[in-house]
C-alpha cells in the first residue's frame, strides 16, 4: 500500500520517469540524425538517405517479429539462415517455374514451415529456444546451400525486382513495406489478445498458463510468424540483388537482437514496445551509415558494433535493477 | 571451546507492502538447543535467512557476544562461525563428498588439487559423524539423511559455533532422525549454539532447552524452562488468542453439490481424495506445509493431471487437462504465490484484471475491445476496492493485499462457479485480510462454491463452513464449523512420526 501511496504522491515525477522509458531511444535516434546531418557531408543527400532508408529495411521488417520472440522471453538465431534460404528458394523456383507469384509463395512457405518448427519444438518438446533456433540456423543454412549448390541463383524475371527495387510515389517498395510491418506489428501487439498473451507470457508465463492463457498455441504462432516475416525479408533482399545468395546474412540474427535490445526490449521478456524496435534499428542503421560515409575501416566498424551491442546489454541489465 | 550467545536484538524486515519480521529479540545460549516456532509464515525462515546473510535487515541488529554482526552475504555469516543447514541442502550433487566438503577452499599444491590430502582431511572431518561415507563417493549416490550429515560436517569444518537447523527431519526415515538428534545433542554438549526450526511437536520437547514462539513476524515468547511447559500451552502461544474477529462469518444458505471430488490422486498425494462442495459453502482445507493442499488444488486447477479419480462438477463429469479446461468450466484458482503464479508483474493492473475474460469480450476473440477493456478494469478495481492510481498502474508496484484483490477482480470478470483460494491472505495487512473476507462472503453468498487453503489456524476456523483436514499427502479427517477448534484441527495436521 505505501508503494502505491508513494506513486501517487510523486505522480508528475513517475510520469516523467515513463516518458522517458517510452521515448528516450527514439529520442537518441532522433539526436543521432541531427548529429550526423549536421556534421557529416551528403548525409542528407537523396542518394544517401534513400541508401539508409534501405539498410534500415531488412533488419527494420524482421525486427518487428524478433519483438514478438523477446518479448514472450524467447528469441530466434534462425533468421538470418532463413533470409538466405528465403532468396535462394524464391530464386530457384522463379527459374524453374517462370512464375513469381510461385517462387515468392514458396520461399514464405519454406520460412513458414521452419518457423512452426522452431515454435514446436520451443513450446511443446520444451526446448532451450537458443538450441532450438541454433539447431535450425545452421539446418537453414545447410539447405540454402545445397538448394543452390553453393552458388548465387539468379533472377531473370523483371517482375520480381518490384518487391527490392519499385517504387510508390517515389519511395522505395521495401521502405513501405517496413513502414507497413511497423503499423501492423505495434498495432498486434497492443490490440489483439495475442499480442497481450506474448507479452503475459514473457512477463510471468506461470501465471500466464494459470489465467487461462493458451501458452504453447501463442508460442508455436510467434515463431511461425517470425519465420515467415524473416521469408518477406529475404525474398525483398534476393530482389534488390536480383539473385539469392545462400551466404547471405551471417550474423544477421544478431545485428536484428541487438536492434531490439538497443532500443529498449528487454531480453528477459514482458517489456517490448513497436518504438523501441523503431528506435534501436535507426540507431544502428544511422551509426553504419555515418561510419560509411566517414570512411572508417570496417575492422573499426566491428569494434563499434561490438560496443554498442555490449552498451545495449548492460543498459538493458541496470533497468531491471 | 564454548560459543558465545547469540542475541537477535529488535530485528526488522520490510519487503516491500510486507513487514515480514517486526522488532525481533532474544538470545540463544550456547550449550542449548534453542528452537523456533510458529504457524507459517511466522517469520522464522526469514530470521534464518537474516542468521544465514541472505537478507540485510531493515533494522536491528544480530550479535554474538558482545560483538554485532552486520552480515552483508553468506561468506560473511559463515567467517563468523555460522552455519545454517537449510532444507534444501547446498550441496553439488554431481562432485565426491570430500570435494562438497572443501568446495572453494580444495587443498591444493601448485594449484593442482592435492588428492591424497583431500581424502584424510574428508576423512576427519566425517569422522564421528559419519565414519561410514566414502569420502570418493559421488554426493548425489548418498541418502538424504546422509548428505545431511556431509552438510553439517562442512559446517563444523569451517568452524562454526552458532548451527541452525531448518526443518531438518522433514525428509529423514525415523532412524536418520535418531541419528540426527544424537549429534545435535553432541553439538550442544561441545557448547554450541544450536537453532532449531521444526513444526514437529515431540522432536521439539525431546532435543530443545528452550522455545522461542513467532506470530506473524513479530515475537511472541521465549520458554527457557521446558519441563513445566505443556503441549497445549504451547499450542496456545503459537496461535494467539488475541486476534478481534476479523471474519465477519454469517451463516448462508447452501444449494446443491457444485464440485464433488471422488478418489482423486496424483504427484504429491499419498492417498485416493473424496469430497465434495455446495454452491454456497466454504470449505476450509487445512494442513501444514508439505500436506499435499497445494498438490490438490493443482490438480482441482488443471495444472497437473490427475493419475486416478475423477471430478463431477454440477452433476457433469469433468476431465482437466489444462488449466484453460478448469476456467472454461469455471473452476478458478487464485494461486499461493502471487508473485510467480499470479501477477503478471511487468504488466498494468488492467491488464492483469483482464487477461482472462478478454477473448470472450473481443472481435472474432482476439481483436480488443478499447471500451470493454477499460470499462472492465475500472469495474473490478471499484467493486474490489483495489487502491491503486490508476489502471494503467504497473501491478508489481501495489501492496500484496491489493495484488490479490486484483486477481480476484480478474476471476470475478469471468463466469465463476468453484474458486479456489490457496493461503488467499499470506503477507496481507489485516485491513486488507478483512476487506478479503468480506470479498470472500459476498461471493459465497451469491451461489460460489468456494474451498480455502490456508495454514492460519484462526483463518480456516473464523471463514469456513466445514473444515477438511491434511496431513502427509492424505485426506486425515473433517470438521463442522461447530466442532472444529485449535486442538483438534492440529491433532489431525501434525503428521504421525514415520516408523
Amino acid at each position: 500500500m505505501s508503494q502505491a501511496k508513494t506513486a501517487k504522491g510523486f505522480w508528475p515525477a513517475f510520469n516523467q520517469r515513463k516518458f522517458l522509458d517510452d521515448w528516450v531511444m527514439l529520442l537518441a535516434a532522433l539526436g543521432i540524425f541531427v548529429l550526423s546531418a549536421v556534421f557529416i557531408d551528403n548525409f542528407l543527400s537523396p542518394l544517401n538517405m534513400r541508401g539508409l532508408g534501405l539498410a534500415i529495411s531488412t533488419v527494420g521488417i524482421a525486427a518487428c517479429t524478433m519483438l514478438f520472440c523477446l518479448a514472450s522471453g524467447h528469441f530466434d538465431l534462425s533468421v538470418g539462415s532463413v533470409i538466405a534460404c528465403a532468396g535462394v528458394v524464391a530464386g530457384i523456383v522463379i527459374r524453374d517455374t517462370d512464375s513469381v507469384a510461385l517462387g515468392v509463395s514458396a520461399a514464405l512457405g519454406m520460412g513458414l514451415v521452419v518457423g512452426l518448427i522452431n515454435g514446436i519444438v520451443i513450446a511443446k518438446l520444451r526446448i532451450n529456444a537458443l538450441i532450438a533456433t541454433l539447431a535450425t540456423m545452421q539446418i537453414v543454412r545447410g539447405l540454402a546451400y545445397i538448394f543452390s549448390n553453393g552458388k548465387a541463383v539468379g533472377v531473370m524475371d523483371e517482375r520480381f525486382f518490384v518487391f527490392g527495387n519499385g517504387q510508390l510515389l517515389g519511395v522505395p517498395v521495401p521502405i513501405i513495406i517496413t513502414v507497413l510491418c511497423f503499423i501492423f506489428f505495434g498495432w498486434l501487439l497492443n490490440y489483439t489478445s495475442y499480442g497481450r498473451n506474448t507479452m503475459a507470457i514473457g512477463g510471468n508465463q506461470e501465471a500466464a498458463l494459470l489465467a487461462g492463457v493458451n501458452v504453447d498455441r501463442t508460442k508455436i504462432i510467434i515463431f511461425a510468424v517470425h519465420g515467415l516475416i524473416g521469408a518477406l525479408a529475404g525474398v525483398i533482399l534476393a530482389s534488390r540483388m536480383t539473385s539469392g545468395q545462400p551466404m547471405i546474412g551471417q550474423g544477421f540474427e544478431l545485428t536484428v537482437i541487438s536492434a531490439c535490445v538497443l532500443g529498449g526490449v528487454s531480453l528477459s521478456g514482458g517489456i517490448g514496445m513497436i518504438r523501441h524496435v523503431i528506435a534501436g534499428v535507426l540507431i544502428l542503421a544511422i551509426i553504419e551509415n555515418a561510419m560509411n560515409l566517414k570512411n572508417i575501416d570496417t575492422f573499426y566498424q566491428y569494434v563499434i558494433r561490438g560496443s554498442i551491442l555490449l552498451l545495449a546489454v548492460i543498459i538493458d541489465r541496470m533497468k531491471q535493477r | 571451546m564454548t560459543a558465545a550467545a547469540l542475541r537477535f536484538d529488535a530485528i526488522g524486515k520490510t519487503f516491500p507492502g510486507v513487514k515480514a519480521l517486526d522488532g525481533i529479540s532474544f538470545t540463544a545460549h550456547p550449550g542449548q538447543v534453542h528452537a523456533l516456532m510458529g504457524e507459517n509464515g511466522a517469520g522464522k525462515s526469514t530470521l534464518l535467512k537474516i542468521l544465514g546473510g541472505a537478507y540485510i535487515p531493515s533494522s536491528g541488529s544480530v550479535q554474538i557476544g558482545a560483538q554485532v554482526m552486520a552480515f552483508k552475504n553468506a561468506a560473511d555469516s559463515i567467517a563468523s562461525g555460522v552455519a545454517v543447514i537449510h532444507q534444501e541442502l547446498h550441496l553439488v550433487p554431481e562432485m565426491s563428498v570430500a570435494e562438497n566438503l572443501f568446495l572453494g577452499h580444495l587443498p591444493t599444491r601448485l594449484g593442482v588439487v592435492n588428492r591424497g590430502l583431500l581424502r584424510q582431511q574428508a576423512l576427519a572431518c566425517l569422522k564421528g559423524l559419519a565414519d561410514e561415507i566414502d569420502p570418493d563417493e559421488k554426493l548425489g549416490r548418498l541418502s538424504l539423511g546422509q548428505r545431511q550429515l556431509v552438510e553439517i560436517a562442512k559446517a563444523l569444518s569451517r568452524g562454526a559455533n552458532v548451527i541452525a537447523f531448518d526443518e531438518p527431519t522433514s525428509s529423514l526415515s525415523a532412524r536418520e532422525i535418531d541419528r540426527l538428534m544424537a549429534i545435535i545433542a553432541r553439538l550442544r554438549d561441545e557448547g554450541k549454539v544450536v537453532l532449531y526450526v521444526s513444526h514437529r511437536m515431540e522432536e521439539v520437547f525431546r532435543i530443545c532447552d528452550a522455545v522461542t514462539v513467532f506470530k506473524d513476524g513479530r515475537y511472541v515468547r521465549t520458554f527457557e524452562d521446558m519441563s513445566s511447559l505443556t503441549h497445549d500451552q504451547l499450542v496456545t502461544c503459537m496461535v494467539g488468542r488475541d486476534i478481534q474477529d476479523i471474519y465477519d462469518y454469517r451463516a448462508r444458505e447452501q444449494g446443491e453439490v457444485a464440485l464433488k471430488v471422488d478418489g482423486l490422486l496424483g504427484p504429491g498425494l499419498r492417498e485416493p481424495i473424496s469430497f465434495q462442495v455446495r454452491k454456497g459453502e466454504i470449505l476450509g482445507l487445512f494442513g501444514l506445509v508439505g500436506a499435499g493442499r497445494t498438490e490438490l488444488f493443482r490438480l482441482l486447477s488443471g495444472l497437473e493431471r490427475a493419475s486416478a479419480g475423477s471430478l463431477a462438477l454440477c452433476g457433469q463429469a469433468l476431465q482437466l487437462r489444462s488449466p484453460r479446461d478448469a476456467i472454461a468450466a469455471g473452476i478458478l484458482l487464485c494461486p499461493e504465490d502471487r508473485k510467480k503464479e499470479g501477477i503478471i508483474p511487468l504488466a498494468s493492473v488492467a491488464e492483469n484484471i483482464n487477461i482472462s475474460a478478454r477473448a470472450a469480450h473481443s472481435t472474432f476473440g482476439w481483436l480488443l475491445r478499447d471500451g470493454w477493456e477499460k470499462g472492465n478494469a475500472d469495474r473490478q478495481i471499484q467493486a474490489m476496492r483495489v487502491k491503486t492510481p490508476n489502471a494503467a498502474q504497473k501491478i508489481m508496484y501495489l501492496s500484496g493485499g491489493n495484488q490479490q484483490k486484483a486477481i480476484l477482480g480478474r476471476w470475478l470478470s469471468m463466469p465463476m462457479k468453484v474458486l479456489l483460494l490457496d493461503e488467499p491472505t499470506r503477507g496481507i495487512d489485516i485491513g486488507a485480510k478483512s476487506e478479503i473476507y468480506q470479498i470472500i462472503h459476498n461471493l459465497a453468498a451469491s451461489g460460489i462454491a468456494v474451498i480455502v487453503v490456508s495454514s492460519d489456524l484462526m483463518e480456516v476456523m473464523g471463514i469456513s463452513d466445514r473444515i477438511l483436514v491434511m496431513s502427509e499427502g492424505a485426506l486425515a479427517g473433517e470438521l463442522p464449523r461447530e466442532r472444529a477448534d485449535e486442538a483438534r484441527l492440529l491433532q489431525l495436521a501434525l503428521p504421525r512420526s514415520r516408523a
